[in-house]
């Protein structure tokens, strides 16, 4: 019974929002609004063929690839500049500097660099996902609770040890919150890497559809993008529960008492 | 008044401070939190430390335990310059919510120290299990720390420090934040650990009573700049228990001896040897 209640509010709302769509083009078409059984129609035709293989998974493929390599060399740089004082000192101006600039506008540079390839727009997206992980590591190292620092050295708990069990897992919960940000921005520079001189990809292909007048597919896409940013929306918070099930669970002990 | 001093140790000494001093440097100048201390533990001696607040008794620990370099003056542990974290001393922190691993269940915690030296698994369960059953935790340990309560985290504290078998037990006011019921259970707790493993115990309080009734000796501290005040054998019997024990009259009068002592600090009397030197 529960399931089935927590399947209810899952797409309650969805299927009532289509309700009203349906509701608004009935009778009324519109170019530019197409009612929900073409857009059903369209969005089959359009992405169950050969583009999942020419057009999406290339762009999923990138996107994993930015988002993992922004995570990994956030946290193993944010571990570093966070431990180290001096080194702290020395590159955070920069950094705010750094992740002041949009990425967007790195796309034409790195055009320009790297030409129109797949570690292009990588590149752009690491680029961009990167700085919510590592400043929120750096973050959360400096936060590690003093007397549990120095529990751990007392029971000589040193060096990558102590990264692993007390810094690391210390850090987590503003990891993930870098983590949790990092994945929406990667999202949108997967698709707007692929709008500039592309010739493949969701991004592309979106564009494509809206230059081309094809309004009913230009809003399918937009709903496999929609749909991509859900299911990493649900892996994200399944990953989360698990990973900080101490720290929610401290929480709430917290607030009861 | 009827106290014995400190006997002249013949052999050698476990814990040894040696005309410690630590001044901290800060914007407003230099603060000294603790003059001069000099006292020496014997193996297997279970000593408390008392002073009034401010007394600089967790600069104290801190400098023993390693944590922190002294201004001037040394630490030996077994003969041993102490100059980091050694590694035969374990130390139980007052805020038991911050010196557990929240992110470990009890066991883990317990388990860490002992898997970072690198003890076989099977030397190390039996490590775990013993502490645990020691510290009447067996059935827990799977919980995490937060999901016990305050005094029951002390013990996962306790447990940690008794599995890693140290030979000097450091105690920062371990009892300080837990109610006085839970209190007294991990008094006896101590003392039942301290006569089964013949460690050696410097418990830090500010709880006169506690002192002696946990001490086998009582160092007293002066106000600061700290030097020791006084330093008592405390001759009650070995067995001690919450209701008797307390309620004999040398209880009584060691209490009030020590009492005295701690108002007489708070009023800044200095004992001679301190005043000269």
């Amino acid at each position: 019974m529960t399931w089935l209640k927590s399947l209810a509010y899952l797409v309650g709302l969805p299927l009532l929002l289509m309700l009203i769509w349906w509701a608004a083009t009935l009778g009324r078409p519109n170019f530019f609004f197409p009612a929900p059984g073409i857009l059903m129609d369209t969005f089959g035709e359009v992405w169950f063929g050969e583009r999942i293989l020419s057009d999406v998974l290339p762009s999923l493929g990138r996107l994993l690839t930015g988002v993992a390599a922004a995570i990994g060399i956030g946290i193993a740089a944010g571990l570093l500049i966070g431990s180290i004082k001096w080194l702290r000192a020395l590159l955070e101006p920069t950094l705010e500097f750094f992740r002041a600039v949009p990425p967007p506008v790195l796309v034409p540079v790195l055009m320009l660099l790297m030409g129109i390839t797949d570690s292009m727009k990588v590149v752009v997206i690491i680029s961009g996902c990167i700085w919510p992980v590592l400043l929120n590591t750096i973050e959360g190292v400096r936060a590690v609770d003093g007397v549990l620092s120095d529990s751990a050295r007392t029971y000589g708990v040193a060096g990558w040890a102590r990264v692993r069990y007390l810094v690391l897992p210390s850090a987590s919960p503003q990891i993930m919150a870098g983590i949790r940000q990092c994945l929406s921005i990667g999202l949108i520079l997967m698709v707007i890497s692929e709008m500039f001189a592309s010739s493949s990809g969701l991004g592309f292909t979106i564009v494509q559809f809206q230059r081309s007048f094809a309004i009913p597919e230009m809003w399918s896409g937009i709903i496999v993008l929609g749909l991509i940013g859900v299911a990493m929306s649900f892996i994200f918070q399944w990953t989360e529960r698990r990973v900080l099930r101490w720290y929610h669970g401290q929480k709430e002990v917290e607030n009861a008492g | 008044m009827l106290v014995n001093e400190k006997p002249a140790v013949m052999e050698q000494p476990m814990l040894s401070v040696r005309g410690l001093k630590k001044v901290y440097k800060t914007d407003g100048g230099d603060v000294e939190a603790v003059r001069n201390l000099t006292f020496d533990l014997r193996p297997g001696e279970l000593a408390c430390l008392v002073g009034p607040s401010g007394s600089g008794k967790t600069t104290l620990l801190k400098c023993i335990s390693g944590l922190m370099t002294p201004t001037e003056g040394e630490v030996l542990l077994d003969g041993t310059r102490v100059v980091g974290p050694p590694k035969k001393m374990a130390v139980v922190f007052q805020e038991y919510g911050r010196s557990l691993f929240p992110w470990m269940r009890v066991r883990q915690n317990v388990e860490l120290p002992l898997k970072n030296q690198g003890v076989p698994k099977a030397e190390r369960d039996r490590l775990v299990d013993e502490a645990l059953e020691a510290v009447g935790l067996a059935h827990v340990p799977h919980s995490y720390p937060w999901q016990l309560s305050g005094g029951m985290q002390q013990r996962v504290a306790i447990a940690r420090a008794v599995a890693y078998q140290p030979e000097v037990l450091l105690m920062d006011e371990p009892f300080a934040a837990v109610d006085a019921q839970t209190r007294a259970d991990l008094e006896d707790l101590i003392r039942t650990v301290w006569k089964k493993l013949r460690v050696t115990v410097l418990f830090v309080t500010h709880d006169i009573d506690e002192s002696v009734y946990l001490g086998e000796r009582v160092i007293i501290l002066s106000s600061s700049p700290t030097v020791i005040q006084e330093d008592i054998i405390i001759d009650l019997p070995e067995d001690r228990d919450q209701l008797n024990t307390r309620a004999l009259p040398r209880f009584t009068e060691l209490r009030h001896h020590v009492y005295e002592q701690i108002q007489l600090a708070k009023k800044g009397h200095r004992p001679a040897a301190a005043v000269v030197s």
